[in-house]
């Protein structure tokens, strides 16, 4: 355990390890014991629950079909202002369909999307940064070589032709923002390993005779998840933006899907008069990213080090 | 130092050919420009035709060193859908981008630079805080939409500014302001963790133990070496901005290289769609190579390194 601790952040601050020794816990347990205490990560955690709640009982949540057109009901105001009816809380878009359901399902197309881009994105980022900080050489400078390619591609173009190109699905949205943000995990990873690789248990782990591959995955890897956690978060706020921007642009998930980016343009038709339909998908998209990156900075700032940047 | 340039130089050209080799077959694998040029119902003879005409069924590899050759020529071949060569429409749509990602490159600076070194000179105050909220903000406020927020607000509620287009400088204002704010978390957490580092160093510390004071001290001491990093990054940004130009050009309808870059898209313009990702990428590659050079022409420990 207290290898994990030595060697999971950068190094533990005299603080931490003062609260430590004084009263005889666990760093799991001195991470809850902060984490308790951080206020950011307290909010990002709570809003995203009760997003996450929403997200998954979508069905039982939601008051009606995000699919179901009306047209008689057509471009109805929330409630609250003239004119809206309290049975569709949130008024309806230019199809009659209710805006607080296909809000609501909205962020189950957010988070699918965004868990699915950031785990692709971590499988491929993690598995070339512990290649390439573990046995470095000229592996190591193939990585480097890739790294700095794909820096330099406009991502954001290249993501909309391939989406174009391929076809448009939720699942291609997924993976195609996945294959391209992955070089936050391989630069974190990478040095990580780096380190460790250097420490004495992996050299014990060699002496007893496990292979490289076993030393990377048994030995190296669980020392890395608290990193690679926090990565995970941020870059999950990234491809929900990404892929809202997408969508928005008419190059993301195909309609009628209910995804906020998409209900964005969708509404940008009618933006003038009725605003509503750009204002809440985008409070929608602000506030559960806004809450991810909260939780994001909060798990790094108990875990890895006191310091933020 | 000459050593240095050289090695930086050769990195930017092999990471430009890898990436245009790369995306060029890519599009050879996915794509079908025979049937493209033809039409989606083309008769199948007409197609091959095509295909045997404009060299389609070559290798990847020699269409690439042959579009690359013709590159090099300032040739950047035939738009499909505009029917005009790519360079002409290249040249009429970069003023508009270029004005754009400067502009919102000053606004960066604007914003971020005071931000970050306040936040610096006094940690953990209500101004590192407020420095600290906006960044969050900023990070996840979703770029097209703070631009329809801004029309809303500023172009139809209080008609100050035009609600689209690019034909005076008023157009400006919110796009370069919208895509100036996508890059001022970054630039601001860097000015202040850089400003904070060099703040703590000995020399500072020589440096006010022999009298140096205040504003003094930062501007003559301090800020000159925080500021190092933040050219370097300041480059990279610029070059974020032309892939943001897609998202913000298309909200503010500017004719802009973004806004033709989405238009190939949609059309299935491969030439152009082409171009501009050499373009874009030869432009990134470059800037990070100035901003290097300007670094190593800063800091000697990083060209002797």
């Amino acid at each position: 355990m207290t290898i994990t601790e030595s060697v999971g952040g950068n190094e533990l601050t005299s603080e931490a390890e003062r609260e430590q020794a004084q009263l005889g816990l666990t760093p799991g347990q001195v991470a809850i014991k902060r984490a308790r205490r951080h206020p950011g990560l307290l909010v990002g955690f709570g809003i995203l629950l009760v997003m996450a709640l929403f997200a998954v009982l979508a069905p039982w949540l939601a008051p009606h079909d995000p699919y179901l057109q009306n047209l008689s009901l057509r471009l109805l105001p929330p409630a609250w202002v003239e004119g809206g009816q309290w049975s569709h809380l949130l008024g309806t878009d230019h199809l009659g369909r209710d805006y607080l359901s296909r809000i609501i399902y909205g962020a189950r197309i957010s988070m699918m999307i965004g868990i699915g881009a950031a785990t692709i994105g971590a499988i491929i980022g993690v598995t070339l940064g512990v290649i390439a900080g573990y046995f470095g050489g000229w592996l190591d400078q193939a990585v480097n070589f890739l790294v700095t390619c794909q820096l330099a591609v406009p991502s954001l173009l290249l993501i909309m032709a391939l989406v174009f190109v391929i076809g448009q699905s939720i699942t291609v949205v997924i993976f195609v923002i996945g294959a391209t943000h992955w070089v936050f995990y391989l630069v974190v990873t990478r040095s990580a390993t780096l380190r460790i690789r250097e420490l004495d248990f992996v050299a014990a782990a060699s002496a007893m005779g496990c292979s490289r591959l076993q030393i990377a995955v048994k030995e190296i890897l669980p020392n890395l998840l608290n990193q690679i956690l926090v990565i995970f978060t941020l870059e999950v706020a990234v491809a929900i933006l990404n892929e809202a921007t997408l969508s928005f642009l008419g190059l993301g998930v195909p309609s009628p899907t209910p995804s906020w980016g998409l209900m964005i343009a969708e509404g940008k038709t009618a933006m003038f008069f009725q605003p509503w339909l750009v204002i809440l998908p985008g409070i929608a998209l602000f506030v559960l990213v806004i809450a991810i990156n909260l939780l994001g900075d909060g798990v790094r700032d108990v875990t890895v080090t006191n310091r933020r940047s | 130092m000459i050593n240095y340039v050289l090695r930086r130089a050769l990195m930017a050209l092999l990471v430009a050919l890898t990436v245009s080799f790369g995306t060029f077959a890519l599009f050879y694998f996915a794509t079908d420009p025979a049937q493209t040029i033809a039409g989606e119902d083309a008769p199948q003879e007409m197609v091959d035709a095509i295909r045997e005409q404009y060299g389609f069924d070559r290798p990847v590899s020699v269409q690439y060193v042959d579009w690359l050759g013709s590159v090099l020529q300032g040739d950047f071949g035939q738009s499909y859908f505009w029917k005009q060569p790519v360079v002409e429409l290249i040249q009429e749509h970069a003023k508009v981008t270029i004005m754009l990602a400067l502009l919102a490159l000053v606004v960066t600076v604007v914003i971020a630079l005071p931000l970050g070194i306040s936040a610096a000179l006094r940690p953990n105050s209500w101004v590192d805080r407020f420095a600290l909220t906006t960044a969050v903000s900023a990070q996840a406020i979703p770029n097209f939409w703070l631009g329809l927020m801004l029309i809303i607000l500023l172009a139809v509620t209080f008609p100050i500014f035009p609600v689209s287009g690019d034909s005076s400088w008023r157009h400006y204002v919110l796009p370069a302001f919208v895509l100036g704010t996508s890059s001022v978390p970054a630039v601001m957490r860097l000015t202040r963790t850089g400003l904070l580092d060099v703040l703590g160093s000995d020399y500072i510390r020589t440096a006010r133990a022999k009298g140096f004071t205040g504003y003094r001290l930062i501007l003559r001491q301090a800020l000159r070496n925080a500021l190092l990093p933040i050219v370097s990054v300041l480059a990279v940004q610029l070059g974020h901005k032309l892939g943001g130009s897609i998202v913000t050009e298309s909200v503010f309808s500017m004719n802009g290289l973004g806004r033709l870059a989405v238009e190939s898209i949609f059309n299935s313009d491969i030439p152009t769609v082409q171009s501009l990702i050499l373009l874009f990428v030869l432009t990134f590659v470059l800037l990070t190579l100035a901003a290097d050079l300007i670094n190593a022409w800063l800091d000697p420990r990083i060209r002797m390194g």
